[in-house]
C-alpha cells in the first residue's frame, strides 16, 4: 500500500507528465485559456488515462509479452512488436466511446471541448503513460495507480496553467508575444519550477 | 490551380505555421531538439508521414464512416510510422537508436492527425499530399531553428562538428547548460513566435483587455 502511495505522489509531482516529460503539450497550450474548460479536459484525460493504462497492461500481459500466449498453446510466440499499434488502437477506441457518451449525455462539455476531444487520441500523455507502464514493467495494481495519478498530475498542471493565463490576460504584454508567445514562456517558467521536485526521493 | 497548390505548400512555412500558429506537434519539438542531427531526421520523418497519411486518408475519405474515422486514421498513421521505423533501422541504425522513442511518438504527433482531420477529410488526394508536405516542412523549419540554437549555444557544435571550442576542451566558449534542458525549448519557441509576429503583424492575437491611457490633468 505504501509503495502505491509513493508511486502516486511521484507520478503527480516528481514525474509530472506535462511539466517534466512535456507530454500532451499541444492540448496543454491550446485549451488552457479558461479554468472551466481546462478542468473539463483535465478530467477527460484522467478518465481516459485511468482506463487505458490498465487495459494496455492486460493486453501486454496476456497477449503480447514473450510467452504470454502460453494459455492458447503458443508458448514461444513474442508479439511485442505489435505493442505500439495495439496500445493506440485501445486508446482510439476508448476516446471514440467517450466522445459518443459525452455527445449524448453532456452536450455542453462536448461543445466546449470541440475539436480537442478527438485530439485526446493523439495526446502524447495518454500513449506516453502506456509506454512508461511498459518500460517500467508495472503490474496491474501499479498500473491502475499510475493511470489515475499521472492523469491527475496532468489535470493539475493544465488547471494551474489556466489559472495563470486567466490573470495574465489583464497584463500589458508586447504585441508580438500576446497569446501564444507568452504562454510558451509561462510554461517554460512552470517547467523550471517543477524541476525543483526532481530532487525529491520517495 | 498551380498557383493555388504552390500557396498550399508555402503557406504553412511562415504564414500558417503548424507550431507557431496552429499549436500542433509541440511535444516532439521540445523533446528532440537538443541536437541538430536528430531534429533533421525527425523533421524528415514527420514530413513523409504527414504527406503520405494525408494522401491515403484523402483517397478513402468518402468510404470512412464518421463515427469510426479516428480509428481508421490511426491505423493508417501507425502503419506508416512502423514503415518509417523499419526503414530507419535498416539504413540508418545509429540514428534509429538515438531516435527510438520519438519515432513511436510520431503517431501521437498532432500535426499528422490534425491535418488529416482538418484538410485530408475534405480535399482530393494530390492537394492533401501537398498540404502534408507543406505542414511537415513548416514543422521542420521550427525544429531546425530550435535545434541550431540549442546545439550551437548549448554544446558549441552543429551536426556534432565543433564550431565554438568549449572551455572543457581547452577553448574559450562557456556552454550554456540551460539550453540542453527541455524548458529552454519553451523559451526559444516563445521568442521565435515573437520574432515571427513582429515580422508578420497580421498574426498578432487580439487583446482581450486594453490598458487605458489616463490623460494628464
Amino acid at each position: 500500500m505504501e509503495e502505491l502511495l509513493s508511486l502516486a505522489v511521484k507520478a503527480i509531482f516528481v514525474e509530472n507528465l506535462a511539466l517534466s516529460f512535456f507530454l500532451g503539450m499541444c492540448t496543454f497550450i491550446a485549451v488552457s485559456k479558461k479554468i472551466s474548460t481546462a478542468i473539463g479536459l483535465g478530467i477527460s484525460v484522467m478518465i481516459v488515462q485511468t482506463i487505458t493504462v490498465p487495459a494496455n497492461n492486460l493486453i501486454l500481459t496476456y497477449l503480447l509479452a514473450p510467452g504470454a500466449l502460453a494459455w492458447a498453446g503458443f508458448s514461444d510466440v513474442d508479439l511485442t512488436f505489435l505493442g505500439l499499434i495495439s496500445y493506440i488502437g485501445v486508446i482510439a477506441a476508448l476516446v471514440q466511446i467517450l466522445e459518443m457518451v459525452l455527445d449524448k449525455y453532456f452536450p455542453p462539455l462536448y461543445n466546449a471541448l470541440g475539436v480537442f476531444l478527438p485530439l485526446i487520441t493523439v495526446n502524447c500523455a495518454i500513449l506516453g503513460g502506456s509506454l512508461f507502464m511498459v518500460e517500467r514493467s508495472y503490474d496491474l495494481a501499479e498500473s491502475v495507480t499510475y493511470g489515475v495519478s499521472s492523469g491527475f498530475g496532468w489535470a493539475l498542471a493544465i488547471t494551474a496553467m489556466a489559472g495563470v493565463r486567466e490573470k495574465l490576460k489583464y497584463s500589458d504584454i508586447p504585441d508580438g508575444l500576446q497569446g501564444l508567445g507568452i504562454t510558451f514562456i509561462t510554461a517554460g517558467l512552470m517547467a523550471l519550477a517543477f524541476m525543483s521536485f526532481s530532487g525529491v526521493k520517495l | 490551380m498551380a498557383h493555388k497548390r504552390r500557396e498550399m505548400l508555402v503557406d504553412p512555412l511562415v504564414d500558417n505555421n503548424p507550431i507557431t500558429l496552429q499549436v500542433l506537434g509541440i511535444c516532439s519539438a521540445l523533446a528532440v531538439t537538443s541536437s541538430l542531427q536528430v531534429s533533421f531526421v525527425m523533421a524528415l520523418a514527420v514530413t513523409l508521414v504527414t504527406a503520405f497519411s494525408s494522401m491515403f486518408i484523402s483517397m478513402i475519405r468518402n468510404h470512412i464512416p464518421g463515427s469510426i474515422r479516428i480509428i481508421v486514421q490511426m491505423v493508417i498513421i501507425a502503419s506508416l510510422v512502423i514503415l518509417v521505423d523499419q526503414v530507419l533501422k535498416a539504413y540508418a541504425f545509429e540514428i534509429s537508436k538515438t531516435l527510438s522513442v520519438f519515432v513511436g511518438l510520431i503517431i501521437t504527433n498532432c500535426i499528422v492527425m490534425g491535418r488529416a482531420e482538418a484538410f485530408a477529410m475534405k480535399n482530393p488526394p494530390l492537394d492533401s499530399f501537398i498540404d502534408g508536405v507543406g505542414n511537415g516542412l513548416g514543422y521542420g523549419l521550427i525544429l531546425m531553428l530550435v535545434g541550431v540554437i540549442r546545439e550551437l549555444f548549448g554544446s558549441g557544435s552543429l551536426f556534432g562538428i565543433t564550431i565554438l571550442e568549449t572551455v572543457n576542451n581547452g577553448g574559450w566558449y562557456v556552454p550554456n547548460g540551460l539550453l540542453l534542458l527541455p524548458p529552454s525549448a519553451f523559451f526559444i519557441i516563445g521568442l521565435i513566435i515573437w520574432a515571427f509576429r513582429t515580422w508578420k503583424p497580421g498574426q498578432v492575437e487580439e487583446r482581450e483587455y486594453k490598458i487605458q491611457v489616463v490623460e494628464a490633468h
